[in-house]
């Protein structure tokens, strides 16, 4: 057993190796959460609470990243938001996919009137502009948490994962090793895990990727427009303040740069990470990658 | 056959819209606090003495006023009734204009906006898309489209920030923001027409970075499977010129799936510039939405969600209608 997982441990290696999407991609992700993980052992996180340094100072030895106008050092709020905006995209992805993936195993699996519920749920559920009903509910929800924020957002997220499963589960339901389990006499829901799930977890870790990086537009479109949570100094709400305060005609580049750089470098990470699982999953995408 | 397909279409619509208004209704309702003690808060915090008589006569008056000492059943279906009707309710803070008129003014400038960044980057995506697939293309355009792609990961608003400060703020070509310059009344001539383009450049330009590599991946996929089609290799064993193949026969089929993403896309501009426009004070939807927002004026706020949800939907609609028309084997 333990030689088997060490078998699939390497050869996962070779083909992220192999891949250099993949490789560069996790690369991007990692040094972000390292970034989260070490760096508070060198910098003083309680600086990127509000009036604890002066404000407005451009990067210098002593604030490497300069200070913002609400007194925050802008390295400590990099190394507190990045882990935050993180955990709100991955709790997110996670409860949406989890949603999404139970749906469509259902959807697909029983057909008749149970699937055409779902699917007019979700069809209808996609033509809705997400943003449109979370400003509704971040309006009404006046002071909002970062996991509070992550399941408004998942509730909002299972619709792509529940059709390209459906369509998957659709397709598998009729393979002939699924009909001999259903011959041999076993019940619905063993078929259900034993057969069918394994071979729509692939599928359902790329929409995972997909579902995070999804996840973290919304969260951060939202914090942008001064929605987000108030109390935590995430990436999206720090552009919200540098933007009330008007830091960009004021010249003050270092409170609103660094976290797009991050949110740059976090979305790129995601994109190549979703487009090379894409290709792993669909391999026909691959020649012409 | 053909019209239960239209009638299911029908009734699809009503129910996103008729969804879309409920949640209006709903979620602010759920939401702990109400209206009219928010009020009365706002009252004492501008210094006016409360309590007593004076309260409960207040917090009737608006109880009655707003139509909230009715049944909730038959306060729904008033909200209900109203929205369908496109009355939103009146602004707070440009109070006494109504939602609806305040969305309105915004509208043109959103679509201005949207449709044409919309259409350049369709027309520029689409060529991109066609060239990678094509082997015989210049081996630049190999390298060149996929950072696209990247690119079009970035979110546009974030874009737009870099590009606001490099080309505004450090290097003072063009405009930091708004639809024209401030002191210009608007009209129609030559000078405030080519003012609304000069501010226009930026935001649409971080609209069209970030989607060209969206609509470069479709055009790719389709020119993929054109490409393996018999009369393309008809058309090169009759010796016709390589431009004329790949304008006339390869990229001219492989447009017309494009053409339908283009239509949704369309419809859903009104949604697309929400960001766009608070990073350029572009006074649109998106502008309008970010003031209700900062302001609390949470009946705009419901309007915009509303229209936003309403736009796309009346889109998607079109849409599905035209398709049939368009492609005969749907009805099938």
């Amino acid at each position: 057993m333990v030689e088997v997982i060490l078998l699939r441990f390497k050869s996962a290696i070779s083909y992220i190796l192999r891949t250099p999407k993949l490789l560069l991609g996790l690369i991007l992700l990692l040094s972000l959460l390292l970034l989260g993980l070490v760096g508070p052992y060198f910098v003083d996180v309680d600086k990127a609470r509000p009036i604890s340094v002066p404000t407005r100072k451009p990067p210098s030895a002593e604030y490497l990243l300069g200070t913002d106008g609400g007194g925050r050092d802008m390295l400590a709020v990099i190394i507190t938001g990045t882990p935050q905006t993180l955990k709100m995209g991955v709790l997110a992805g996670l409860v949406g996919v989890t949603l999404g993936t139970s749906l469509g195993l259902i959807a697909g699996y029983f057909g008749g009137r149970i699937d055409m519920i779902i699917s007019t749920a979700t069809d209808t559920m996609l033509t809705i502009p997400p943003l449109a009903i979370l400003l509704v509910v971040a309006g009404s929800v006046r002071a909002m948490t970062v996991p509070d924020m992550a399941i408004i957002i998942a509730l909002l997220s299972w619709m792509f994962p529940a059709r390209t499963i459906r369509a998957q589960v659709l397709s598998l339901r009729e393979q002939p090793y699924v009909h001999m389990a259903r011959l041999a006499g076993l019940g619905d829901i063993r078929i259900i895990f034993e057969e069918i799930m394994p071979n729509i977890l692939p599928l359902a870790a790329a929409s995972f990727v997909g579902a995070t990086s999804g996840a973290i537009l919304a969260g951060i479109g939202l914090e942008v427009l001064g929605l987000g949570p108030q109390r935590t100094p995430t990436l999206g709400m720090t552009i919200y303040w540098a933007q009330l305060y008007s830091a960009l005609i004021n010249g003050l580049w270092w409170w609103w740069l660094p976290p797009i750089i991050v949110l740059i470098v976090l979305f790129v990470g995601l994109f190549l990470v979703s487009a090379a699982l894409d290709e792993f999953v669909n391999p026909r995408l691959r020649r012409t990658g | 056959m053909k019209h239960s397909y239209f009638i299911r279409r029908l009734i699809m619509f009503f129910v996103v819209v008729i969804l879309a208004a409920t949640l209006n209704f709903i979620i602010p309702r759920l939401a702990p606090g109400d209206p009219i003690g928010a009020v009365l808060e706002e009252l004492r915090a501008r210094g006016a003495s409360t309590g007593g008589d004076a309260e409960d006569e207040i917090v009737a008056a608006y109880r009655a006023r707003f139509g909230l000492d009715q049944p909730i059943h038959i306060q729904y279906f008033r909200f209900l009734f109203n929205t369908l009707r496109f009355d939103l309710g009146y602004s707070i803070s440009y109070y006494p204009q109504k939602v609806e008129a305040a969305l309105l003014r915004s509208l043109p400038w959103t679509v201005g906006l949207l449709a044409i960044s919309t259409l350049i980057s369709f027309a520029a995506g689409s060529f991109f898309g066609a060239m990678m697939a094509w082997p015989r293309a210049p081996g630049f355009m190999q390298r060149f489209v996929p950072m696209f792609m990247v690119l079009s990961a970035v979110p546009y608003y974030l874009l737009g920030l870099i590009l606001v400060y490099i080309f505004a703020f450090v290097m003072r070509l063009l405009p930091l923001g708004g639809a024209y310059s401030s002191g210009t009344i608007p009209q129609l001539d030559l000078d405030f027409l080519l003012d609304v383009i000069r501010h226009g450049i930026l935001p649409a330009l971080s609209i069209v970075l970030t989607s060209v590599g969206f609509w470069a991946l479709g055009m790719r996929g389709v020119m993929v499977t054109v490409l393996g089609e018999d009369y393309l290799t008809l058309a090169e064993a009759k010796g016709l010129p390589d431009r004329r193949i790949f304008f006339a026969y390869a990229m001219r089929n492989a447009l017309l799936p494009q053409v339908t993403s283009l239509a949704i896309a369309l419809g859903t501009v009104t949604s697309g510039a929400v960001l766009v426009e608070v990073v350029f004070n572009y006074p649109g939807i998106g502008w309008l939405l970010y003031n209700a927002l900062r302001s609390s004026d949470y009946y705009m706020v419901q309007g915009v969600a509303f229209f936003l949800i309403l736009t796309v939907a009346v889109s998607v609609l079109i849409v599905d209608l035209i398709y049939p028309l368009l492609d005969p084997r749907i009805e099938r």
